[in-house]
């Protein structure tokens, strides 16, 4: 299940922003019990893009988020970002 | 009144604004506890509001912000942005020089 979704989050980040590297964790088990999404759906992104390059870490998030937007709806709870670009 | 007006009275209403799951004293979030300790340890004095509490701003404010979640932290009017990089600018020294100016 929390596979999937990792997947699922892995394969629109790819696409949508061809990441140099990119790590996703599934924290949902910090968060049993907790409301929203049956307590599931809590994910920390380490990404690094080169689309990150002269962004904001406000924009850098929205493109996060922006990727992400029909999962945010359903399968992600809460998500923590660590966006950079490539040095 | 509209909601859209609503949040931006909210928003524009205080130098800093905080948006968050539970209340200031009683955070039910741990990402929203995390940013009220933040301001907190930068003497920071802002207007809190309760997202739980009121289901229309819980269901409009991310149409606002263009920002999907909670907590969201504004100063002067402006969105900062929410948990990370709160505490991203809170652990280089900058939330405190953002609180002071927008305080003075």
């Amino acid at each position: 299940m929390s596979n999937n979704r990792i997947e699922m989050i892995r394969q629109q980040l790819e696409q949508t922003l061809t990441p140099q590297s990119l790590e996703i964790i599934d924290d949902s088990h910090k968060h049993v019990g907790h409301s929203g999404a049956g307590g599931m759906g809590h994910f920390t992104v380490h990404i690094c893009a080169a689309a990150f390059e002269g962004k904001t870490p406000l924009q850098r998030h929205r493109l996060v988020y922006e990727a992400l937007a029909a999962l945010m709806q359903t399968d992600i709870h809460a998500l923590s970002i660590q966006a950079s670009a490539p040095k | 009144m509209d909601i859209l007006e609503k949040i931006k009275q909210q928003v524009e209403g205080a130098p800093i604004v905080l948006y968050i799951k539970g209340t200031a004293q009683f955070p039910m979030c741990g990402f929203s506890a995390r940013v009220v300790q933040a301001l907190n340890a930068v003497d920071a004095k802002f207007d809190a509001y309760n997202v739980l509490e009121d289901p229309e701003v819980f269901q409009n404010l991310p149409r606002y912000a263009n920002w999907p979640t909670f907590p969201q932290l504004y100063i002067k009017g402006e969105l900062i942005g929410g948990c990370d990089i709160t505490l991203e600018l809170f652990q280089q020294g900058e939330l405190e020089k953002m609180v002071k100016a927008a305080l003075a």
